[in-house]
């Protein structure tokens, strides 16, 4: 709090600063360089998917003999990029997006506080946020390369692989303490730090969600890390936790005691996993949320019972992870009670999607871009969602696990689900944070080829699942089943080039609108919330002219006999 | 220095400590089933003799421990009632009893080693020396923690209206002391 009357250098404002706003674009930058990285390593796999074999053009030529001789991928080169693309999305793109970017930036604005609970504690996460990462892609040049036993590192296939394992799991330490530090903060800030009037059932839904995974990250995560703990040990102390006896590697019997499972890890790892789906998809629902009820002029349909079902979500996804390993051979009565969870969990699901898409009936709805990504956001995670449904039965389960189709539910889940409510999310606050409004044009030419595209990419995964293509597979036309459908991998590869291109006209629109794009009044949406009751942008280290209080709900739009549309909070 | 206000009347470092001894919960918790599934499950869990275990030093260990949480406790007490030396003098002994834990566990870890009880040698001796070690580092993680404070203490920083970073300490102390509390009779006694 004393920053403010000391002259601030270039280092503490923009480097090592405290303000949660900085914090927050770090985290921005940071996530969204990641997330550009993760999908470039996946653009290298698609060219192998859609030919097999032929050398990579261009690029190629730059890949070292160890990767790909000749331009040619290599089996092993293949499934590193494959447990890096899936590691770097989840841990070091998504969740550092939709949590340490978005909550660290508007959790403090919209519950009128001037920074964290613990400021310190906050640039913390974020170094040792960024220094996982970078540890994490510095994997790619231990001996051997990088970790290539899938983003889930069963063992005792990760135990057995080469040092760029042991590099992956020290990593992960680092990621899950800064989440830890994270979580700690997010939870103690909305607890403590909400102005006056401010009352739990006034808290907008993004900051209910960020709550809700603040809680799931605090007590996920460090299952998680004791389960790579005991993998580092079982690497480099000789330990056998996850080895069971006689192991035979590359012909060679392995000199361990053994009696540990295999199972231990996959369990350890699932408990966290599981809750980890919904850390990734709360806070975009939180989002979907704010915008949807902003862009159709009326309080959202439901708020009490979308908070319940955050909250249920947040319970339940504790109780199903081994819905993950029903072909691990379990007790028949133990997959019925993982069955019967995982139905229970889709209802909430649903609910809070039924209550956003009732939301939108009787709406006067402004079709801005940030609306546009929050109404595609209601089918896609929809399909998603739906899609998981046969995953959770063990029936229909026994015959689509590790196919593609499980690729595609998922990716619907987290891309068009995810991914996109965050660009709407970046859209919708934009203003905020730099006082300039991003080109509408260019803005809507990004979110129609985005959508497109990304469809074009998970949608025929649907097809090859159900035609038995298995995930994992370095040349998919090894096996006769799978020739039928090559072609769709052929269509998928150049939706996903084309995907990247789609993201030219966001970054060069982003980039010019911060520094060239059209001013913008303190409440360009007519909003609400307390985050556009303070000047744009925010003032460093204690974001309002004066602390706000609370008058009313989040959501007071088109009040009866108000002269305007919409009702702050802190309107008197 | 004079507290903020907060939205629920509690310090927003008291909750941040509790916060974090949740999520050490599940971390020891997550160590503790491991261990307990594999014990109960895997056929290849041999457990040593009771004999190599050295259940009586063990037993003093506990006692230290516990002891120090009362000390812990009294110092606390002691700054309650601004007893400035009633507060250095408990958090000395307290940091005394932490190194006291500590030298006996390492002579205990010397002793198993020399037995053939290493953290190779099988599943228990694996998880002793995980578990243990673990804890052991919570124990010198309490004892910076308690030294820091007891910097703190001997330059009168603490009063008894402003004592919250001792009360943390121990909050973090009796945690450490807990879980021994838990090892104890899983590694040693069952």
């Amino acid at each position: 709090m004393d920053q403010g009357h000391h002259k601030e250098t270039f280092i503490s404002k923009w480097v090592f600063s405290l303000d949660h706003k900085i914090i927050g674009l770090q985290y921005m930058f940071t996530s969204l360089s990641f997330l550009l990285s993760g999908f470039s390593l996946m653009l290298l796999m698609r060219w192998q998917l859609a030919f097999p074999g032929q050398p990579i053009p261009f690029l190629g030529r730059f890949l070292p003999e160890s990767m790909a001789p000749g331009g040619v991928m290599l089996p092993e080169f293949y499934n590193q990029l494959g447990a890096m693309h899936g590691t770097i999305m989840i841990f070091l793109g998504i969740v550092p997006l939709g949590v340490g970017f978005f909550g660290n930036y508007f959790l403090p604005l919209q519950i009128g506080a001037r920074d964290m609970a613990f400021p310190r504690l906050n640039m913390m996460s974020y170094w040792i946020y960024l220094l996982g990462g970078l540890v994490m892609l510095s994997s790619f040049m231990m001996p051997g390369g990088a970790a290539q036993s899938g983003w889930t590192s069963y063992a005792p296939l990760s135990v057995t692989a080469p040092a760029g394992q042991t590099v992956w799991i020290l990593a992960m330490v680092l990621i899950i303490t800064s989440s830890l530090f994270g979580a700690i903060n997010f939870i103690v800030t909305t607890l403590n730090l909400r102005v006056e009037g401010l009352t739990w059932s006034r808290l907008p839904i993004f900051v209910w969600a960020q709550f809700v995974t603040a809680i799931l990250l605090l007590f996920a995560f460090p299952v998680l890390e004791a389960g790579a703990v005991l993998q580092l040990l079982d690497r480099i102390a000789g330990t056998s936790f996850y080895l069971p006896a006689g192991l035979v590697v590359d012909g060679a019997p392995l000199e361990r005691t053994g009696g540990g499972s295999p199972l231990l890890w996959q369990h350890l790892f699932w408990f966290l996993a599981h809750p980890e789906v919904y850390v990734l998809i709360l806070p975009a629902m939180g989002i979907v949320a704010e915008i949807i009820a902003n862009g159709t002029r009326k309080p959202l349909f439901g708020y009490k019972e979308i908070v319940g079902a955050m909250c249920f979500l947040g319970v339940m996804s504790f109780l199903v992870w081994a819905h993950h390993m029903f072909l691990s051979g379990m007790k028949t009565s133990l997959s019925y009670f993982f069955m019967t969870t995982t139905m229970i969990i889709s209802i909430p699901s649903v609910a809070i999607l039924t209550c956003l898409v009732l939301s939108l009936k009787g709406g006067s709805i402004r079709f801005t871009t940030p609306m546009l990504f929050a109404i595609a956001f209601l089918p896609m995670f929809g399909i998603g969602g739906l899609t998981g449904l046969p995953l959770g039965f063990t029936p229909t389960d026994v015959y689509l696990h590790d196919t593609y189709y499980v690729i595609g539910h998922f990716h619907y889940v987290v891309v068009t689900g995810t991914i996109i409510a965050l660009f709407g999310g970046i859209y919708y606050w934009f203003p905020k944070m730099f006082g300039r409004s991003m080109n509408s044009f260019w803005s809507k030419v990004h979110f129609w080829l985005t959508i497109l595209l990304m469809n074009g990419i998970f949608f025929p995964m649907f097809i090859q699942g159900l035609a038995g293509v298995q995930r994992r597979l370095y040349d998919p036309t090894a096996q006769l089943h799978n020739v039928a459908v090559q072609p769709t991998n052929v269509f998928m590869s150049y939706c996903a080039w084309g995907l990247l291109l789609a993201q030219i006209p966001f970054i060069v629109n982003f980039f010019y609108s911060m520094f060239k794009g059209k001013k913008t009044a303190e409440n360009p949406w007519e909003a609400t919330t307390l985050e556009w009751a303070c000047p744009s942008p925010p003032l460093p280290h204690k974001n309002f002219e004066k602390t706000p209080t609370v008058h009313r709900g989040p959501y007071e739009y088109s009040v009866p006999g108000h002269k305007t549309d919409f009702y702050p909070q802190n309107a008197a | 220095m004079m507290m903020e206000e907060t939205a629920t009347g509690i310090p927003s470092g008291k909750l941040g400590i509790w916060m974090f001894l949740a999520s050490e919960v599940m971390l020891f918790g997550a160590f503790i089933s491991s261990y307990v599934i594999l014990r109960t499950g895997s056929p290849l869990f041999e457990i040593p003799l009771r004999e190599m275990l050295g259940i009586p030093l063990a037993t003093l260990n506990t006692f230290i421990l516990i002891t120090s949480s009362v000390t812990m406790v009294l110092a606390l007490d002691s700054i309650q009632k601004n007893n400035q030396k009633g507060l250095v003098g408990f958090l000395a002994a307290t940091v005394v009893l932490g190194f006291a834990f500590l030298g006996i566990k390492a002579f205990e870890y010397h002793h198993k080693w020399a037995e053939g009880i290493t953290l190779s040698s099988g599943l228990f001796g694996s998880f002793y020396y995980t578990l243990t070690g673990l804890h052991a580092l919570h124990v010198i993680g309490g004892i910076l923690f308690n030294l820091y404070i007891l910097r703190n203490g001997m330059k009168g920083i603490y009063s008894n209206d402003h004592h919250e970073r001792v009360e943390y300490a121990g909050l973090y102390w009796h945690f450490v002391d807990l879980v021994w509390v838990i090892l104890f009779p899983i590694l040693y006694l069952l």
